[in-house]
C-alpha cells in the first residue's frame, strides 16, 4: 500500500458515535438480515421433509462422505481466511518497517488466493454433486426434495460464488493499493457467514437422517 | 438569513444541469424530496383506482368494471399504497429529517442511499407497466398461493407483481441498513440514545423490522417465481406442496410490515404534540419502551391473518393472545400522547390537527384490531368489509393523516415556506370527515356480511344505501387530495418566508436555515438535553435566542480540524443509478427474455464495480 494511501486512510476514519466503522456495521446487520433470508430457506425444506410424492429421495441419493470432504474444504477456507486478515493487518501495522510490511502482505496475498481456491473447490464439488444428482434422476421439478434441496443449496452456492469473486477481486486490487485491512475484514466476515450456514446445512440435511 | 433565496433560484441555471445534478445526486435532502414527490405521484394513482373501485360498488349490480378489471385494480391499488405510498413516502421523512435531527451532515452511506430511491423507483414503474400489456397483478396484495399458480393465473400478471417486489424488497433493505447505521454512527456529540427525538427512535425500530421481515417475503417470493418460471413444487398441491407456507412466510413478513408502515406515522405524531403542546413529550423512555415491546411482538403474531385456515385451537389461541399483548405498548402510547397534550398551552395549527386526528382515528382503528383478534369474532369478520374498514383506520387514519400533518409541519424547514393555513384547514377537516364517512360505515356492512374483493353485490342483500353513501365520501377524501395538492403548489410559490423556526419547534433542524444548506450544519452541534433547541431558547438562564451551543473547544479536538472552514461533502455518482437499472433490466428479463436477465445481471456487475472503485469525495488531504 502506498504512503498516499496509508494518508488517505487516516484521514477517511471519521470519528463516529460508536467508534466502529460505518461499513463493520453495515456488514454485521446485513448478515444480520441473511440469516432469516438462510432460516426461511431452511425451515422450508425441513418442513417439507419427508413430503415428496415420488423418488428419488434423500436417503437413497445423498453422498455423505463426498459431501464431508467438501464441508472440509471449505472450513479450510475459513482458516485461510483468518490468516489473510492476519496478514494484511501485519502489513498495515509495520510502519516503516518496508521488508516485514513487504512479507506479510505476501502473506496477506497468499492465503487471500487460497481462500478463493479453496471456495472455488466447494463450488466445484457442488457442481460435481448436482451432476451425479440429476444422473440419478432427481432434477428440480422432480419433486418437493429436489424443489427444496436445489434452491436451498443453490443460493448458499451462488453466495459462496459471489464470496469468491469479491476475494478474487480484493486480491487483484491489492496490488494497485487499494485494500485496506478492513476490506479484508469485511469479505472475511461474510466469508465465515457463508461457512456457517453450510455448517448448518450440512448438519440439517445430510447429517440428520431423514 | 438565507431564509428564501434558496436552492431553486440556483438551479435555474440550465435545465438540463439541473436535471443531471438530480439524476447524480447523493444529497439526504433530495433524495427525500424524489421519495416524496414519486410516492405522492402513487398515491394520486392507487387512489384514482380506490375512487373506481368505489364507483363500482356505488350501486348494486355494478356495470363499471368488469370482474377482471376489477381485481387488478383492487390488487393495484392496495399494492401500492403499501409499497409504493406508505413506504417511500415514510422514507422521504426519514431521509429528509433523520441527519438534521441527530446533527450529522449525511447519511452514513449516501450513495447507497440514491440507489435505494433509484431502485424504488425501477421495481415500481417495472410492476406498473403491466398496465400497459393489460396485464396488472390480479391476485390480490397478499398474493395467496396457489391462486398465484400458473395454472390458475396464467399470463404474466403474477409474474410483474413478484419481481417487482422482489426490486422493491432491495430497495427498502438497503435503505433501511443506511438509516440503521446512520443513527447507530452519525449522532452529534452529546446526541446519546435517550436524547433523540422519538421520530429517530421510531425510524430505528422500522429499520429493524425492515431488514429482519423482508428477507421471508423475499425466499416466498423466490418460491413463487421458481414455481411459475421454472416449474418447481413449492406451493403445488398435487406434489405434496402446502399453499399455507405461502401464507406463513407471507405474514411472517406481513404483520412486522403493518408496524413498519404506521411507526413513522407515530413519530411524525410525537413530533408535532409536543411542539403545538408546549410540552416535552410525556414518558419519553416509555415511548421508546413501547415502541421496541412492538416491534419484537410484531414477529410473534403472524398467523392472526389464519384463524380460518384451520390452524387448530391451541395455535388459534396462541397467536390471538400474542395479538392482545401489543395492545399494551400501543396502549401506552395513546395514553402518553394524550398526556402530552393535557395541560399543554395547545395551539391548533394544521400539522396539530393532523396530529390530533391520526390520534382518534388511530384509536378507532386500533380497537376494531384487537375485535379481529378475537378468534369467534375473527371466524366472522373474516374476508368482510369490516376488515376493509379496519386496516383504513389504521393505514388511513394512522399514517396518512400523521403524513400530512408532517407535510405541513416540515414544508417551510424543506421549503423556506410556509403553506397556507386557511387552505391547509379546508384540507384538514374535508379529509378528515371523509375519510370517517368512508371507512366507518364499511364496519357496518362487513357486519351485515358484505365481502372484501367481490366485484359486485345483489340487490336484495340490502347494502346499497351504505355503499352509496361510502363511495360518495370517497369522492370527498379525493377532493380533500386536490385541495392538498393545490395548497403545495401554491405555497411553493406564494406561501410566507418561513424563517428558521416558524413553530417555535424543539429538534435540532430548525436551528440551521430553512431550506437547509447543503452540508446543513456549519458547525455539528453539542447536544446536551432532549428537545436540545428549546433548551437553547429558554434553558437555565441560557438567553441567546435560536442559536445552538457551539462545539466547545473540548469536543473540536475530535472533530477534524478543516471542517470549519470547507466541509466535504461527497462526489454526486451516477452509479446507484444504474446499478439499479441493471437490477431493474435483469428482474425484467425475466419477463422477456433469459438472455435479457443475463445481460441485466452482466450490467449491474459492471455498475457495481465502477461504483465501488469511485472515490467517493475528492482526496481531501489537497488543501
Ligand atoms: C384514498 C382513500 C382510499 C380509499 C377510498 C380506499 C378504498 C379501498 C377499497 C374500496 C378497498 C377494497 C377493495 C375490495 O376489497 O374489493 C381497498 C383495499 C385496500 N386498501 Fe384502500 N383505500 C384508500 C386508501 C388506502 C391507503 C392509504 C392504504 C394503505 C396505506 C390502503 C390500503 C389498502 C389495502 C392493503 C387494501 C387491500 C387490497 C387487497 O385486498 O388486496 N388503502 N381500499
Ligand atoms: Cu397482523
Amino acid at each position: 500500500m502506498s504512503d498516499a494511501a496509508l494518508a488517505h486512510e487516516a484521514h477517511e476514519e471519521h470519528p463516529t458515535s460508536t467508534g466502529l466503522n460505518h461499513r463493520k456495521i453495515l456488514m454485521w446487520a446485513f448478515l444480520g438480515s441473511e440469516c432469516i433470508f438462510f432460516g426461511s430457506l431452511i425451515t422450508t425444506y425441513l418442513v417439507y421433509r419427508g413430503k415428496s410424492v415420488v423418488g428419488p429421495y434423500p436417503g437413497e441419493i445423498l453422498n455423505i462422505p463426498l459431501t464431508s470432504v467438501s464441508t472440509f474444504v471449505l472450513l479450510m477456507s475459513s482458516l485461510a481466511m483468518v490468516l489473510s486478515l492476519a496478514g494484511f493487518e501485519r502489513a498495515a501495522g509495520a510502519g516503516t518497517d518496508e521488508e516485514r510490511r513487504r512479507s506479510e502482505l505476501k502473506k496477506g496475498r497468499f492465503w487471500l488466493l487460497m481462500t478463493a481456491v479453496l471456495g472455488t473447490g466447494f463450488l466445484g464439488f457442488q457442481v460435481y454433486e448436482f451432476y451425479e444428482f440429476v444422473h440419478h434422476g432427481l432434477g428440480l421439478t422432480t419433486n418437493l426434495f429436489g424443489t427444496t434441496f436445489y434452491v436451498l443449496t443453490g443460493f448458499h452456492g451462488t453466495h459462496v460464488g459471489v464470496g469468491v469473486v469479491w476475494l478474487v477481486s480484493l486480491l487483484v486490487l491489492s496490488y494497485f493499493g487499494k485494500v485496506k485491512p478492513l476490506d479484508v475484514e469485511l469479505g472475511g466476515l461474510y466469508w465465515h457467514f457463508v461457512d456457517i450456514v453450510w455448517i448448518i446445512i450440512f448438519t440439517l440435511i445430510y447429517l440428520i437422517p431423514s | 438569513m438565507a431564509t428564501v433565496t434558496d436552492v431553486r433560484t440556483q438551479e435555474r441555471v440550465s435545465t438540463g444541469a439541473a436535471i443531471w445534478s438530480w439524476i447524480t445526486t447523493i444529497d439526504h435532502k433530495r433524495i427525500g424530496v424524489l421519495y416524496f414527490v414519486t410516492s405522492l405521484i402513487y398515491f394520486l394513482v392507487a387512489g384514482i383506482e380506490a375512487l373506481l373501485i368505489r364507483l363500482q360498488l356505488a350501486t348494486p349490480d355494478g356495470e363499471i368494471l368488469d370482474p377482471d378489471l376489477y381485481n387488478q385494480l383492487f390488487t393495484m391499488h392496495g399494492t401500492a399504497m403499501v409499497f409504493m405510498v406508505a413506504m417511500p413516502m415514510a422514507a422521504a421523512f426519514f431521509n429528509f429529517l433523520i441527519p438534521l435531527m441527530i446533527g450529522a451532515r449525511d447519511v452514513a452511506f449516501p450513495r447507497l442511499n440514491a440507489f435505494s430511491y433509484w431502485t424504488f423507483l425501477g421495481g415500481s414503474l417495472l410492476m406498473h407497466s403491466s398496465f400497459l400489456f393489460g396485464q396488472a397483478p390480479d391476485g390480490g396484495w397478499f398474493g395467496y398461493a396457489n391462486l398465484t399458480s400458473k395454472e390458475y393465473s396464467p399470463g404474466l400478471s403474477i409474474d410483474f407483481w413478484g419481481l417487482g417486489l422482489l426490486v422493491l424488497g432491495v430497495a427498502s433493505v438497503a435503505a433501511a441498513l443506511n438509516f440503521i447505521i446512520t443513527i447507530i454512527n452519525l449522532r452529534a456529540p452529546g446526541m446519546t440514545l435517550m436524547r433523540m427525538p422519538v421520530f429517530v427512535w421510531m425510524t430505528f425500530v422500522t429499520s429493524f423490522l425492515i431488514i429482519f421481515a423482508f428477507p421471508a417475503i423475499t425466499a416466498a417470493l423466490i418460491f413463487l417465481e421458481f414455481d411459475r418460471l421454472f416449474g418447481t413444487n413449492f406451493y403445488e398441491v398435487a406434489e405434496g406442496g402446502d399453499p399455507m407456507l405461502w401464507q406463513h412466510l407471507f405474514w411472517v413478513f406481513g404483520h412486522p410490515e403493518v408496524y413498519i408502515l404506521v411507526l413513522p406515522g407515530f413519530g411524525i405524531a410525537s413530533e408535532i404534540l409536543p411542539t403545538f403542546s408546549r410540552k416535552p413529550i410525556f414518558g419519553y423512555s416509555a415511548m421508546v419502551f413501547a415502541a421496541v415491546a412492538i416491534g419484537f411482538l410484531g414477529f410473534s403474531v403472524w398467523a392472526h391473518h389464519m384463524f380460518t385456515t384451520g390452524m387448530g385451537t391451541i395455535a388459534d389461541a396462541a397467536f390471538a393472545g400474542s395479538t392482545m399483548l401489543i395492545a399494551i405498548p400501543t396502549g401506552i402510547k395513546m395514553f402518553n400522547w394524550v398526556a402530552t397534550c393535557f395541560g399543554g398551552r395547545i395551539r391548533l395549527t394544521t400539522p396539530m390537527l393532523f396530529a390530533l386526528g391520526f390520534l382518534t382515528t388511530f384509536l378507532i382503528g386500533g380497537l376494531t384490531g384487537p375485535m379481529l383478534a378475537a378468534v369467534p369474532l375473527d371466524l366472522h369478520f373474516q374476508d368482510s368489509y369490516f376488515v376493509v374498514g379496519h386496516f383504513h383506520y389504521v393505514l388511513f387514519g394512522g399514517l396518512i393523516l400523521a403524513l400530512m400533518g408532517g407535510v405541513y409541519y416540515w414544508y417551510p424547514k424543506i421549503t423556506g415556506r410556509m403553506m397556507s393555513e386557511k387552505i391547509g384547514k379546508v384540507h384538514f377537516w374535508l379529509m378528515f370527515m371523509s375519510m370517517n364517512l368512508t371507512f366507518f360505515p364499511m364496519h357496518f356492512v362487513g357486519l351485515d356480511g358484505m365481502p372484501r374483493r367481490v366485484s359486485t353485490y345483489a340487490a336484495d342483500m340490502g347494502w346499497e344505501g351504505w355503499n352509496m353513501f361510502i363511495s360518495i365520501s370517497a369522492f370527498g377524501i379525493g377532493l380533500s387530495v386536490l385541495v392538498f395538492l393545490h395548497n403545495l403548489v401554491v405555497s411553493y410559490k406564494k406561501g410566507e418566508p418561513a424563517g428558521n423556526d416558524p413553530w417555535d419547534a424543539r429538534t435540532l433542524e430548525w436551528a440551521i436555515p430553512s431550506p437547509p444548506p447543503e452540508h446543513n450544519f456549519d458547525e455539528i452541534p453539542q447536544v446536551t438535553h432532549r428537545d436540545q433547541v428549546w433548551y437553547d431558547k429558554y434553558g437555565e438562564g441560557h438567553g441567546s435566542a435560536a442559536e445552538l451551543s457551539k462545539v466547545d473547544t473540548s469536543v473540536a479536538e475530535h472533530a477534524e480540524e478543516d471542517e470549519e472552514h470547507d466541509v466535504h461533502m461527497p462526489n454526486p455518482s451516477y452509479w446507484p443509478l444504474l446499478v439499479s437499472a441493471g437490477l431493474t433490466i435483469a428482474a425484467a428479463g425475466l419477463l422477456i427474455h433469459i438472455l435479457v436477465a443475463i445481460f441485466g445481471v452482466a450490467w449491474t456487475i459492471v455498475a457495481i464495480y465502477a461504483w465501488s472503485l469511485e472515490p467517493a469525495s475528492d482526496p481531501p488531504n489537497e488543501h
